[in-house]
């Protein structure tokens, strides 16, 4: 099990260590400085700082989930809560779109599953062209910390999965922090919003996992 | 040596007035905190990185610091008008010139960290409060930083060094008058911003520059503690 503890920009986290310094660390006169803050995870070979908070930074290959705020002539403008929008292109949606019928694929105010394929300096080029991407109907849509999200999904999907079997709905995480249950029922996915909630305000706390268990048998009915 | 000089508030020389801070004050924010010295309070929010507009302005090497202070109407005894003034403008510029030194905006071409400072009450060292309020908003934002900052005023009145002045010492009048010299250190002893209003010899401005690098020490380890303790009010020890 490797330390875990919360560091400020600057503070020293070893010192005269043999370790690399990993993300968000630097190594000065051979000691390991954070330079962000956020959650220091220190191993014998690597220092690295995770982070904690702040705004979401896009990353080629992210999924994010988004709101279309314009429709233009050639695809629509998608606001994901990045410095920027993200321009959906219609060569970039995998069906036949009438020039004149953009519309009626999508409008101002849907929500869209999407993967951001490209940044460049012009801007953020999305892309519905995979499975499980494209419009969303129905259910509801739930915003987190970003910073969160690899939390709540868990090692290689644990945490998802755990939550989906317990209550029941699908869920649909974006990198971005927007996450999309569907259920059956209201209720249910009121319930699975609950237990996204409670996984985000724990994640920092060891033994994740068994809390959220333990709280599944306890809110169950 | 001299009748020992009393201060008006029965504080010692280098004591400074009682402070606390908390940061997550703000939930819109990507980043927020709170900073309180004695009367004085400044809020602090951050956005950001994001998208530059004016479009012109942007820095397509590296990212831009953009700060606001601003003093709420209600924070001081007569109503001051809202608003930008010529003084709030300046003390915007001075923030960022303070904050940018151990900002490393080389990650974000092309964008702007936005940072609010209100000052909710007012009662003299609205700047550095300001100051230490915007960095721990900035640490909160996970905006890459080399070091903290920690900001506070030496000042001299008549003959006498002293830290951290209040209204009613700012507005002292005996012998020389007063001298406020509001100093920003890095924790590792850099002074990013020093700024001296009134008179003063080299040797006394040296000691008083000594004097605020000693007390921004205090002021590190309750930013560092409202850091570590998101959400709790941390209070500095009472003397």
């Amino acid at each position: 099990m490797t330390d875990r503890q919360i560091v400020i920009p600057g503070e020293i986290i070893a010192e005269n260590t043999n370790a690399l310094p990993g993300e968000n660390t630097i190594k000065e006169d051979g000691n390991i400085k954070a330079q962000r803050y956020g959650l220091a995870e220190v191993s014998k070979e690597l220092i690295k700082v995770i982070p904690l908070s702040g705004a979401y930074l896009p990353r080629r290959g992210n999924i994010i989930i988004g709101e279309v705020k314009n429709v233009l002539f050639n695809g629509w403008l998608i606001n994901f809560n990045g410095p920027e929008n993200g321009f959906l292109s219609l060569t970039e949606v995998p069906m036949y779109v009438n020039k004149d019928g953009l519309e009626e694929v999508m409008k101002i105010g849907d929500m869209v599953t999407a993967k951001i394929w490209n940044i460049n300096k012009r801007g953020t080029d999305l892309s519905i062209k995979s499975r499980g991407l494209g419009k969303i109907v129905g259910g509801i849509i739930i915003q987190v910390n970003p910073h969160k999200v690899p939390r709540i999904i868990g090692k290689e999907g644990s945490m998802v999965n755990l939550i989906k079997s317990h209550t029941g709905c699908d869920l649909s995480v974006g990198q971005n922090g927007f996450i999309h249950i569907k259920g059956d029922s209201t209720e249910k996915e009121i319930f699975a919003k609950k237990a996204i909630l409670f996984v985000e305000k724990n994640s920092i706390n060891n033994g994740l996992t068994e809390n959220i268990t333990k709280w599944f048998e306890k809110n169950k009915n | 040596m001299a009748e020992k000089f009393k201060r008006m508030d029965g504080r010692e020389l280098t004591e400074m007035r009682p402070i606390a801070a908390k940061v997550g004050i703000i939930p819109n924010a990507d980043g927020s905190a709170m900073f309180k010295s004695g009367k004085t309070i400044a809020y602090a929010a951050v956005y950001g990185p994001r998208e530059h507009h004016p479009r012109n302005a942007r820095n397509p090497k590296k990212g831009t610091l953009r700060c606001r202070y601003n003093m709420i109407s209600f924070s001081v005894n007569d109503r001051i008008r809202p608003g930008p003034s010529r003084r709030s403008t300046e003390i915007s510029k001075i923030t960022e010139w303070a904050i940018a030194p151990v900002l490393m905006l080389e990650s974000f071409p092309g964008m702007v960290i936005d940072v609010h400072i209100n000052i909710i009450q007012a009662d003299a060292g609205t700047r550095c409060a300001g100051i230490n309020a915007a960095v721990m908003a900035l640490a909160h934002a996970g905006i890459p930083m080399k070091d903290m900052v920690s900001s506070i005023s030496a000042g001299k009145l008549d003959k006498t060094l002293v830290i951290d002045l209040d209204k009613a010492e700012e507005d002292f009048e005996e012998g020389e008058g007063p001298t406020d010299i509001p100093v920003s250190v890095t924790h590792s002893g850099k002074v990013t911003h020093l700024q001296l209003d009134g008179k003063i010899n080299k040797e006394e401005l040296k000691n008083a520059i000594k004097m605020a690098v000693t007390a921004c020490d205090e002021v590190y380890d309750i930013q560092k503690k409202a850091l570590k303790n998101v959400g709790q009010l941390i209070e500095g020890a009472k003397k």
